[in-house]
């Protein structure tokens, strides 16, 4: 994308849903499980199905994790927060309200770094996930079907600041804030079970400031997509920019292959009637209680990547192996078992020298016993070393000359005879005696 | 005699003594409701078959000795409960027709207590739609009648517990107050209403109305019987976040032997209304005299007045009800939405128009705040007394058809009961004489988990005076 060109600047806000992992669901005692689940509304109770009577108990653990996101993104910690009620009516919310978070979110103001400059993050609050819709056709009649195991799962919504400035920008910053979440092991954050949503708020303004409008894209389930979508809204934006009018403001979709298509127009905010949720005490999170845990949070990716770039792994190896869960508890192991060898797997790893089946265990014993086998013995080397000078003396003469980078030729002769059971310090010693 | 004129207390005793069983009790109760009913009005169903069935295993149970009364508070006692208490397989409609075919699969916390205190759950009782109301009016299956004058209100909204307890078609009875819904109807027909502290009892199960305010509570034919119930119902429960840890102790256990020399009793100018109905006044402090002559000691005191907390509660409440109504539009339990009333809908549209963007600063935020500024002015209050006596409504039982030209009637007629509900404070409802026919009822108001100062001074009032010989 050329943002020069129509001297436009691209303002995107990124609005991320995230589903936690925990056993039970955000305010009842039944299984967190809907992706497990091999029938719909196995699990539910009068809580998640909103029936009359019933009342949310918060999951502590769920307000845990989600504070866990909130320190990992940089936030700072509500000393008090609350929840509270956001109505609106649809089939899949059987309360007639979400219970959400509205001014009181638990973690708010923090940073993520990319290499295209910081995105800030406004908050990171609690809620609860809604029903599931199917849309079907039972007995030849078009039907809407609702499932109820995934309603009331936990939801962590994480808001950024307008601080995205390019598709390239975004799909960096949501990869690692997805890196970060899965590094946590809250989530799987897994878009195409929709246990990662996304939502983009895109604007474009000649100096950069934010404009009177904005465009927001939902249903986005890739990071591709996400980039793309801000490709398409660029230049659908600039063009009606270009006329001299303004684009409405309104809610589109992503669909792959023609870009953002309008949903709904919005004339106004729509109204939620936001109150604070009186079944539900004030939280209040003392110093103590987040000290606890902080004790959770792991070395995040960037800071492994560090690591692993001291440890010699040159440092776009070392992106990959943070950015793969399986590279990276393979490259883990290898730390604990065998340090000296980090950079050797960390390099097999990128270059797809390691099996998918193979465990770091196997993995340091084939490496060790095929330096057990290496062939040392002088006696035997010497002789094909002597035959490769004797019918390559050209090359022998460029040597003396000074071309070192010969060397290798000889040395992968030597390789080529024996299998690459040479040991190739062996061979560099004795061709450098015998040059 | 009838059994079901017996108090829980005194039907204890004979079950302890075998002189009667669980099934007596329940069957005369059984009978004498369906002899009231059609005057009475105050049951939305009645499960004779289940009731019968459950004092029969309660009967075996306590013969066996499988269950003492030690165990078993309550056992094979009947008992009717609000139609707001979710009951497992039972139909819990809260007197509105969206809800005329929705059989719970769960129990209120309520019931399962009292079921596991091995109590006879005989029926389940009516009161205003969604407990909209302080008359029974706004019920979808008709009104209920004063026991004392079958042409008049038995007030609300929990009338049909009152009633039924007023008229011994049964034992006891649990209702549950917002502002004045266990107080107010326990006043017009003459019984014990409880209210208890805000979270003190578990609201899990009872069909919501004001969230922040519902407090479940037992309403029966004393104050001792009152202590009983309230010690088996009350406590923390892991599914009401808002129930409080504060111990329970046993209520009943610390009725014997309390003595009320001492307690300091506010009386506050402000609740003797000018305009209230003559007569009530005079007996509130005629009340207040008999206490100070067995020790208490009365205090004139100053609180806000009263109609300040109606503006506030109409407003807090309603906000609450416009939310817990909003899930009746999308699944349905038999009736839809368009059977909601003329009073559920008025309360939707204020509530709703009081959360809008741009009026919530100035309604329920400010609500809020003169909420906040009630509870400091009882706090104030209670740094210098330890309960507050009042009249619990300024009237009588009032005719059938009062409530219908007046969309505030509730309000008016719980003006004396609001302020403490908002301060989520625990009161009392005890009868003290008549004006005319019609009973006569003074409230005792206590500070948070205060029940049993409130219970103690009650009981003190019940156990020196005669209150039927107050005309």
């Amino acid at each position: 994308m050329d943002n020069t060109k129509n001297n436009y600047q691209l303002i995107c806000g990124a609005e991320i849903h995230v589903e936690l992992n925990t056993k039970s669901k955000m305010f009842c005692g039944c299984a967190n499980d809907p992706f497990g689940a091999d029938k719909p509304n196995i699990y539910t109770c009068p809580v998640c199905l909103g029936m009359p009577g019933a009342l949310p108990v918060p999951n502590k653990k769920a307000i845990e994790d989600c504070i866990l996101i909130g320190l990992a993104l940089g936030c700072k910690i509500a000393k008090v927060s609350k929840f509270d009620r956001k109505h609106y009516f649809y089939p899949d919310l059987p309360k007639g309200y979400q219970i959400s978070q509205y001014d009181e979110p638990l973690c708010y103001d923090g940073l993520v770094e990319t290499s295209y400059g910081p995105v800030r993050i406004t908050r990171v609050h609690m809620e609860e996930d809604t029903a599931k819709m199917h849309h079907a056709v039972v007995g030849g009649k078009k039907v809407s079907l609702i499932d109820f195991n995934r309603s009331s799962v936990p939801l962590v919504e994480i808001v950024t600041e307008p601080d995205i400035k390019s598709p390239e920008q975004a799909k960096e910053f949501l990869k690692k804030v997805r890196d970060i979440i899965r590094a946590l092991g809250v989530s799987s954050c897994d878009m195409e079970k929709g246990s990662m949503r996304l939502e983009a708020n895109i604007s474009l303004s000649k100096d950069g400031t934010l404009p009177s409008y904005k465009v927001e894209v939902k249903n986005i389930n890739s990071f591709r997509f996400f980039a793309n979508s801000l490709e398409f809204e660029y230049k659908r934006q600039s063009e009606i920019l270009e006329k001299g009018e303004t684009p409405i403001q309104e809610t589109r979709g992503y669909r792959d292959g023609r870009g953002t298509v309008s949903q709904r127009k919005k004339e106004g905010a729509a109204d939620y009637r936001y109150f604070p949720d009186p079944d539900i005490p004030p939280l209040v999170i003392d110093d103590s209680w987040i000290t606890q845990i902080k004790s959770r949070l792991p070395k995040l990716p960037d800071a492994i990547a560090k690591d692993l770039v001291t440890a010699g792994v040159i440092e776009s190896a070392a992106k990959i192996i943070v950015n793969n869960p399986d590279y990276f508890s393979f490259i883990t192991t290898i730390q604990t078992l065998e340090p000296s060898m980090v950079k050797i797997a960390a390099n097999d790893l990128v270059n797809k020298k390691i099996d998918a089946n193979t465990t770091p265990e196997d993995y340091l014993k084939t490496k060790k016993e095929k330096a057990g086998t290496k062939i040392v013995d002088e006696s035997i080397l010497k002789p094909i070393i002597e035959k490769l000078v004797s019918e390559n003396q050209t090359l022998v003469g460029e040597y003396k000359a000074g071309k070192t980078g010969v060397l290798g030729f000889f040395v992968g002769g030597v390789m080529k005879v024996t299998g690459g059971k040479a040991d190739a310090s062996v061979v560099n010693k004795l061709l450098l005696s015998l040059l | 005699m009838k059994y079901n004129q017996l108090s829980i207390i005194d039907a204890r005793e004979l079950l302890k003594k075998n002189e009667v069983t669980s099934l007596d009790l329940t069957k005369d109760c059984l009978e004498a409701i369906s002899t009231l009913e059609p005057k009475l009005n105050a049951f939305v169903s009645v499960f004779k078959a289940e009731a019968e069935a459950a004092a029969k295993i309660a009967d075996k149970n306590l013969k066996s000795g499988i269950w003492t009364f030690e165990t078993h508070p309550l056992a094979g006692i009947p008992i009717a409960l609000k139609d707001n208490f979710a009951t497992a397989g039972m139909k819990t409609t809260a007197s509105s027709k969206v809800l005329d075919t929705f059989y719970p699969p769960y129990d209120s916390t309520v019931v399962r207590k009292l079921k596991e205190a091995g109590a006879i759950i005989i029926g389940k009782t009516n009161m205003d739609a969604w407990a909209h109301g302080s008359s029974t009016e706004t019920s979808d299956y008709g009104s209920t009648k004063n026991p004392y004058d079958v042409g008049r209100l038995a007030g609300g909204s929990s009338g049909g517990s009152a009633a039924a307890v007023a008229s011994h078609e049964v034992i006891a009875a649990i209702g549950s107050e917002t502002a004045g819904s266990i107080r107010q109807p326990a006043s017009w027909c003459g019984v014990v209403g409880m209210k208890p502290t805000y979270g003190r009892v578990s609201r899990y199960g009872v069909v919501a109305m004001g969230s922040s305010l519902d407090s479940p509570g037992p309403m029966t034919k004393t104050v001792a019987d009152s202590a009983l119930l309230l010690s088996v119902i009350a406590g923390v429960d892991t599914k009401d976040a808002t129930t409080s840890p504060t111990p329970v102790p046993n209520y009943l256990q610390e009725l014997k032997g309390s003595s009320i020399s001492g307690l300091r009793i506010g009386i506050p100018k402000e609740y003797f209304l000018k305009d209230a109905q003559p007569g009530i006044n005079e007996l509130i402090i005629k009340a207040s005299k008999d206490l100070e002559s067995k020790g208490a000691k009365l205090i004139e005191i100053s609180l806000l007045d009263p109609k300040y907390s109606i503006a506030d509660y109409t407003i807090i409440q309603r906000a609450e009800v416009s939310s817990n109504l909003a899930r009746y539009t999308g699944v349905r339990y038999g009736g839809g939405r368009e059977l909601l009333g003329p009073e559920a809908k008025r309360r939707i549209m204020l509530g709703t128009y009081a959360l809008s963007s741009g009026y919530y600063d100035a309604y329920y935020k400010k609500g809020e705040a003169v909420r906040q500024l009630l509870k400091e002015d009882f706090s104030r209050v209670f740094e210098t007394v330890d309960i507050i006596l009042a009249p619990t409504a300024p009237t009588t039982s009032l005719p059938i058809g009062a409530s219908e030209d007046s969309a505030m009637f509730g309000e008016l007629a719980d003006v004396l009961v609001e302020a403490s509900s908002l301060a989520g404070l625990t009161g009392i409802n005890i009868p003290v004489g008549f004006v005319g026919a019609l009973p006569v009822g003074m409230q005792l108001i206590g500070r948070h988990f205060a029940e049993s100062t409130v219970l103690s001074a009650a009981h003190a009032y019940e156990q020196s005076v005669n209150w039927k010989d107050n005309h």
